[in-house]
């Protein structure tokens, strides 16, 4: 066989008697639709008139994001001791919120920027919905370190502007280098999908018939002309603002997980934290992204853009880093047993046998257990299944905050300063808000910013490629 | 209406199909011109080297973000902590590259993300809301299903006439001229 190759005529006779097996890729977009269908399906959903699913959902998010602003107001009015934070648990429901959302994000740039530089193609459809995801959570996520610092109006003091002692921040805490992090993070995710967007946006300027809708989208889309001179350094600038997004993003929760790691407290300080925050965090995103795009694909009727492939490959990912976080949660173990440190093994058998242990087990059985479904092809299509597996996903990942947050924190090294933190209703509302607040932008998203990037799932169209016949 | 006492942006033609448009742009490249531009709903795989574009010069501005930004943090991180109020943590050094790196790194990458976006718009000239080629009543479609070849009057082989059969020879369909 090595020199099969080095001459065409020595070609193996079996080779003309056989066909080779073709491969098919599972085709991206179905039913064969055309540019102008992919425009018209997804300039519509800004055209047309509001649905009347819009508007009562759009009112049932404002109220519940109320919840959140009330939850604050009362907060700043009376004092922190209105959240559940007292000695020795510091870092309560605020702490897990930040997380949790700021973990939802992941998964957006994730889709936007690591899988646009694996030139995985099925991502085009997702895209722009997972990053207004992300820079949604980053909203909902950085309201919670901001009001846990207690003095809000002090808040500024995160920044690096002197206090009224001419003092700076200190840049060995970790805290400071989340503010870097978390600022960073949402500007760039801001910039990434904004520029994304311009061709988009230019796309619904030259339909728009009314003058407010043609004014608002001029400006949107910054005169965008489609020129390939445009384009040229579009796509330049899109591959750049893909290969910064990569290491942000997993920069952003391995200092996140700074927070917890760089401290001296048994089950907090472990090396493993940042790549099991970065696997988490994805884990949790593409929950969400699939908790937001099977209704909207439902809804908007996008199963030709948005079909069983992509819903697919979304399982596999979550049950990819399910099971990296199943694995980290047993090395974590092992880790504790192997390391001969009393405080930290026991920091470990108290997280799964201890006064959380309600808790640890709804986070294993969330994030171990249930998404082990997505092995079978049957569960990957029934979507109500996927659906509310995702729904568990997100539920089992907010408790594995809350699990490391708070066990570490209510038992450490005095057992004469153990205690049991509960949050209070002042908490749950706050929390509960979030996803209000969450839900009110990203219907202002749907509503008024193309969902779906034309221009991105029209160049993975097979009529796109200029030597096709 | 006189052509002659009005100024004329270019020529323009429409086509309907991806590969139409690509051969047509490597052969408007062959025949040298340099003022021109194909106009395109999407990025066309391959289209910089059909038209003969050079690489983007979008990179230059993301290194020189990038730069500023390490330079800015170490900045940031020294003059607060190390000179204008020198904090003693643990007894370390006042500052090292070290224990600041996170803020460098992120630091780092902010600018240069600045650098590539506003290099994108820097490099497109862009805003520019008044372009000629908006006032063509076809051009709408550019941004949907429609691919378009300009002309600009400015290359020195621009020649109303003889373009607009050059473009006819293409295979363009519908061909405009688009005035100032």
């Amino acid at each position: 066989m090595a020199h099969a190759h080095d001459s065409s005529s020595e070609r193996p006779a079996i080779l003309d008697k056989v066909r080779p097996a073709e491969l098919p890729r599972s085709p991206l977009i179905l039913n064969n639709r055309g540019f102008h269908w992919i425009t018209d399906k997804v300039c519509t959903i800004v055209e047309e008139d509001t649905p009347l699913w819009w508007k009562v959902m759009f009112g049932v998010a404002l109220f519940v994001a109320s919840f959140t602003f009330i939850g604050l107001g009362y907060l700043v009015s009376t004092g922190t001791g209105t959240w559940g934070l007292r000695s020795p648990v510091g870092w309560g429901w605020a702490i897990v919120n930040f997380v949790f959302w700021v973990g939802i994000g992941h998964a957006g740039t994730l889709i936007s920027a690591i899988l646009c530089l694996l030139r995985q193609k099925w991502r085009t459809s997702i895209n722009r919905a997972a990053e207004a995801m992300t820079i949604f959570a980053v909203c909902c996520a950085g309201l919670f370190p901001l009001f846990h610092v207690g003095r809000v109006w002090f808040g500024w003091w995160l920044f690096p502007l002197p206090n009224q002692n001419g003092i700076w921040p200190q840049f060995r805490s970790p805290l400071e280098w989340d503010v870097f992090a978390v600022s960073t993070y949402f500007t760039v995710s801001t910039l990434f999908w904004y520029m994304g967007m311009i061709p988009d946006l230019g796309t619904i300027r030259d339909r728009a018939t009314t003058w407010w809708r043609k004014a608002f989208y001029s400006v949107l889309a910054m005169g965008w002309r489609g020129g390939n001179r445009q384009w040229s350094n579009f796509e330049m600038a899109y591959l750049l603002l893909a290969g910064l997004s990569t290491p942000l993003v997993l920069s952003v929760h391995t200092i996140v997980s700074f927070d917890f790691a760089v401290s001296n407290v048994p089950g907090w300080h472990t090396t493993i934290f940042p790549p099991y925050f970065v696997a988490g965090a994805i884990f949790s995103g593409f929950a969400m992204v699939l908790t937001l795009m099977l209704p909207l694909r439902a809804i908007y009727r996008l199963h030709d853009v948005i079909n069983q492939y992509h819903v697919d490959n979304m399982c596999k990912i979550i049950l990819a880093t399910g099971t990296m976080v199943g694995y980290a949660y047993a090395t974590e173990f092992f880790i504790a047993a192997y390391s001969g440190n009393s405080f930290e093994k026991f920091a470990f058998v108290n997280r799964a046998f201890g006064q959380y242990a309600w808790a640890y087990w709804i986070m294993v059985s969330c994030n171990v257990i249930t998404p082990q479904l997505f092995w079978f092809r049957k569960v990957r299509e029934n979507h109500s299944l996927v659906w509310i597996i995702c729904l568990f996903v997100n539920v089992g990942m907010w408790f594995e905050r809350f699990v490391i947050t708070i066990t570490s924190l209510a038992n450490d090294y005095l057992p004469s300063s153990w205690g049991y933190y509960s949050p209070t209703i002042v908490d749950i509302f706050t929390f509960f808000g979030t996803f209000g607040f969450f839900s009110v932008l990203f219907l202002l998203f749907v509503r008024f910013l193309p969902l779906l990037p034309m221009a991105e799932v029209k160049m993975v169209a097979p009529q796109a490629d200029p030597h096709a016949h | 209406m006189n052509e002659r006492n009005e100024r004329i942006h270019g020529v323009a033609c429409t086509f309907r199909k991806v590969s139409d448009v690509f051969h047509a742009a490597e052969k408007v490249r062959d025949a040298g011109w340099k003022n021109w531009d194909v106009h395109t709903p999407f990025p066309i795989h391959g289209m910089d080297q059909a038209m003969g574009l050079p690489r983007s010069p979008v990179p230059r501005l993301t290194l020189l973000g990038g730069v500023t930004g390490f330079i800015t943090g170490c900045l940031l991180t020294w003059y607060m902590n190390s000179y204008d109020y020198p904090l003693i943590v643990g007894g370390k050094p006042y500052w090292s590259v070290i224990f600041p790196f996170p803020v460098l790194y992120e630091c780092t990458i902010l600018f240069a993300a600045f650098g590539t976006f506003f290099g994108q718009f820097i490099f497109n000239r862009l805003p520019r809301h008044n372009h000629p080629l908006f006032d063509l009543p076809n051009f709408a479609r550019v941004s949907d299903d429609t691919f378009m070849i300009v002309l600009e009057a400015r290359d020195p082989r621009f020649h109303l006439d003889e373009s607009r059969n050059f473009l006819q020879s293409l295979g363009g369909q519908e061909i405009t001229v688009i005035r100032d």
